[in-house]
C-alpha cells in the first residue's frame, strides 16, 4: 500500500480547521502532534463503556479497563522491541517524568561523590535539569559532550568525556532543535565498556523513526505519547529488567505495594512498583490506538515520508535569501525539526506574522538554552514536520516568511538591531 | 478585522521606526545607576543607564537585543521619561501597564509615541515584550533610591 498523505489527513479532524480564514498549517509537531480520530474515539469509548479503576476491582468494567491498559503496555513494548514488554515498560506522565524517575530512583541510590554524569550540548532541559538536581544531592559531577558547527557530536569529545568515572550517559536520540540523530549504538558500547548506564531521551525519535531498544543497547529510554499521535499526560519509561529490579521506587502509594504495615512495605512486581496511584488509564488506552495507527502506516514509511518533506523544506529554506538554517542539512541524517532564523528578524516577530497566516511554528529557545548559547543566538524559529504534512505546506511557510518583508523588510535589511 | 489589518495594528509604522532608529541609544557617560532587564523565555534584553538630578530623571541611555516590540517600547519610553520627575514617571508607568492589560481601556494622552503600542494588548503573549523596559526602569529607580548603582531584573 502506498503512502497517501491526503488520505491520512482525513483521519485528523483538526487539520480541517481554519485560522483567520486560512487553512491551518501545523508545523509545530516537535512540540506535540495532532490526534487521529481513532485516538479521540478510544478516549470517548473508554469513558462511555468501561471507565473503572484498574488492577483492583473484581467487576466487569475493572477487568475490561485493566485488560485494555495492560494491552497498551505490551503494544508499546513491542513497538520499541523490548525483550520483556510486560515488565520493562513503565507508564509516567511524560518524558520529563520518566527521566526524573531514573535520575532519582537509580541516581540517588547508586551515584557517589566524584562519579560523572555525561550528557551532550544539545540536551533538552528535561534531560539536563534532573541530572543537575541529582548531582547536587549526590556530589556527582556533570560533563557535557561538545557539538560541532553542523550540530553533530564531536566524536573525539565523546571518547574523551566517557571514562572510568562515568556512571551515567544521558543522551538525546534526536535533537528537538537541530534534528540531529546521535549514534546511540556506538555510544552505548562506549558507556558499557566504561561501566556506565545509558539513558536515551527518545522523545523525538520514537515518533519519527523505527526504534529498537535491543539494537540500540540502551539501559533506559524515555518518550511521550503526545508527540506520536497519542494523548497528553502519558510518558513511557523503558528500562532493562535487571536495572528496574535493583532500583527503589520513585513514588510511594497505592498500586505499587504488595504488603503494607504501619512501619514498612514490600513493593509490587515490575512494572507496578513504579506506577504509584491511579494512573492515566484513559490516555494510556487511547495511546494504544495511536500505536495501532502508526503501525498501520509502518514506521519505515513514516520515516520515508518525513525525510521527503523535511528534505524539501531544507531545500526551500536554504534557497530563500536571508534564511539561516541551523543543524545538519541532509534530511536523511536528521529528524523532522528544522531550526532557522530569517534576516535579523526576531523569531517572535516572525512567528507572529506566520500565525496571522494560519501557520503554526515554534519560536524561542525550545527548552534548550545552553544550546542556543552554543549557536550564538538567543532564540530561533523552528518548523517541525510529521506524517501528515505536505510539500504545499512547506511552500506556504516560505511564502509566509517572505510576507514578513511587507512589514519588516526595510527594517531588518537595514540591520537595525 | 482582516488578519493583515490586525497585524498592521500591532506593527504600526511608529513602532517600526523606533525599532529601526532607536532613540537614546548612546551610553550615558555619567550615570547614577545602570539597569539590566532580561526575559529568558523570549531572550529579550535591555540595558540602560539613568542620571538623576534631584528627583528628576535627567538623562537616560537604552540599548538591547530582542523582538521589535521590546526594543521599540524601550526607545519610546526613553523619549517620554527623560527630564520628568520620578513621581511622574511612575504614574506614566502605571498608565502604560493599564493600557497593556486592558485592550479596551481609553488611551492616556501623555504617553507620547507609546500610544502606538496599544495594539499589543490584543496579543497577550507579547505584553511582556512591551513592559520589559518599564520593569527595568522601575528597578533602576528603586535601586537608586536605596543608594545602589546597579539593578537587574529577570522576568518570570
Amino acid at each position: 500500500m502506498s503512502y497517501d498523505v491526503d488520505q491520512i489527513r482525513k483521519d485528523f479532524p483538526i487539520l480541517e480547521r481554519k485560522i483567520r480564514g486560512r487553512p491551518l498549517v501545523y508545523l509545530d509537531n516537535a512540540a506535540t502532534t495532532q490526534k487521529p480520530r481513532s485516538v479521540i474515539n478510544a478516549l470517548v469509548h473508554y469513558y462511555e463503556h468501561y471507565n473503572a479503576n484498574i488492577h483492583r476491582g473484581l467487576h466487569t468494567l475493572a477487568e475490561e479497563a485493566t485488560a485494555a491498559y495492560e494491552a497498551t503496555r505490551v503494544k508499546v513494548g513491542r513497538f520499541i522491541n523490548a525483550a520483556q514488554p510486560e515488565q520493562e515498560i513503565v507508564f509516567t506522565r511524560n518524558t520529563t517524568e520518566s527521566i526524573n524517575l531514573v535520575a532519582n530512583a537509580w541516581g540517588r541510590k547508586f551515584l557517589e561523590p566524584g562519579d560523572e554524569i555525561v550528557f551532550s550540548a544539545m540536551e533538552h532541559h528535561s534531560n539536563l535539569v534532573p541530572w543537575q538536581l541529582v548531582a547536587l544531592a549526590t556530589g556527582a559531577k556533570l560533563k557535557f559532550i561538545e557539538i560541532d558547527d553542523e550540530g553533530h557530536l564531536v566524536w573525539d569529545d565523546v571518547v574523551a568525556k566517557i571514562g572510568e568515572r562515568t556512571k551515567v550517559v544521558a543522551l538525546a536520540h534526536m535533537s528537538n532543535v537541530l534534528g540531529t540523530i546521535n549514534p546511540v549504538e556506538k555510544i552505548a558500547k562506549l558507556a558499557h565498556d566504561a561501566g556506565a548506564i545509558l539513558l536515551v531521551d527518545a522523545a523525538q525519535s520514537v515518533p519519527n523513526m523505527p526504534v529498537d531498544v535491543q539494537a540500540l543497547g540502551c539501559d533506559f529510554l524515555a518518550f511521550s505519547a503526545h508527540k506520536m499521535l497519542g494523548p497528553t499526560g502519558v510518558g513511557v519509561l523503558y528500562g532493562k529488567r535487571e536495572l528496574l529490579e535493583t532500583m527503589d521506587p520513585f513514588l510511594g502509594g497505592g498500586e505499587m505495594i504488595r504488603r503494607v504495615t504501619y512501619e514498612e512495605s514490600t513493593y509490587a512486581d515490575l512494572p507496578h512498583k513504579y506506577e504509584a496511584g491511579t494512573p492515566n488509564i484513559a490516555d494510556v488506552i487511547a495511546f494504544g490506538a495511536a500505536i495501532d495507527y502508526l503501525e498501520g502506516l509502518g514506521m519505515d514509511a513514516v520515516r520515508e515520508h518525513e525525510i521527503a518533506v523535511t528534505g524539501y523544506a531544507l531545500k526551500r529554506l536554504m534557497e530563500t535569501d536571508g534564511v539561516v538554517v541551523y543543524g545538519p542539512k541532509d534530511a536523511a541524517e536528521k529528524g523532522g525539526a528544522v531550526t532557522f532564523n530569517y534576516r535579523d528578524l526576531h523569531p517572535h516577530d516572525l512567528s507572529q506574522v506566520l500565525d496571522q497566516q494560519g501557520i503554526a511554528i515554534r519560536a524561542g529557545h525550545h527548552c534548550a538554552q545552553p544550546l542556543m548559547r552554543r549557536l550564538d543566538t538567543v532564540a530561533t524559529a523552528r518548523a517541525s514536520f510529521y506524517l501528515y504534512n505536505r510539500s504545499d505546506e512547506v511552500d506556504a511557510l516560505i511564502e509566509g516568511i517572505k510576507a514578513s518583508d511587507r512589514i519588516f523588510g526595510d527594517v531588518v535589511r537595514a540591520g537595525a538591531r | 478585522m482582516s488578519s493583515e489589518l490586525e497585524l498592521d495594528e500591532l506593527y504600526r509604522d511608529l513602532i517600526l521606526d523606533h525599532y529601526k532608529n532607536p532613540r537614546h541609544r548612546e551610553k550615558l557617560p555619567r550615570a547614577d545607576v545602570t539597569a539590566e532587564g532580561y526575559n529568558p523565555v523570549c531572550g529579550d534584553e535591555i540595558e540602560m543607564e539613568l542620571a538623576f538630578e534631584g528627583d528628576r530623571i535627567a538623562g537616560i541611555g537604552v540599548r538591547g537585543r530582542g523582538c521589535s516590540i521590546s526594543q521599540a517600547s524601550a526607545s519610546m519610553m526613553s523619549e517620554v521619561v527623560e527630564g520628568k520627575p520620578v513621581r511622574e514617571v511612575e504614574r506614566l508607568s502605571d498608565e502604560f501597564q493599564a493600557m497593556m492589560t486592558n485592550p479596551d481601556a481609553p488611551v492616556p494622552e501623555d504617553l507620547g509615541d507609546l500610544e502606538a503600542l496599544q495594539g499589543v494588548a490584543k496579543f497577550a503573549v507579547r505584553v511582556k515584550c512591551a513592559t520589559l523596559a518599564w520593569h527595568t526602569l522601575h528597578e533602576g529607580i528603586e535601586q537608586h533610591a536605596k543608594g545602589n548603582g546597579a539593578a537587574r531584573i529577570e522576568e518570570m
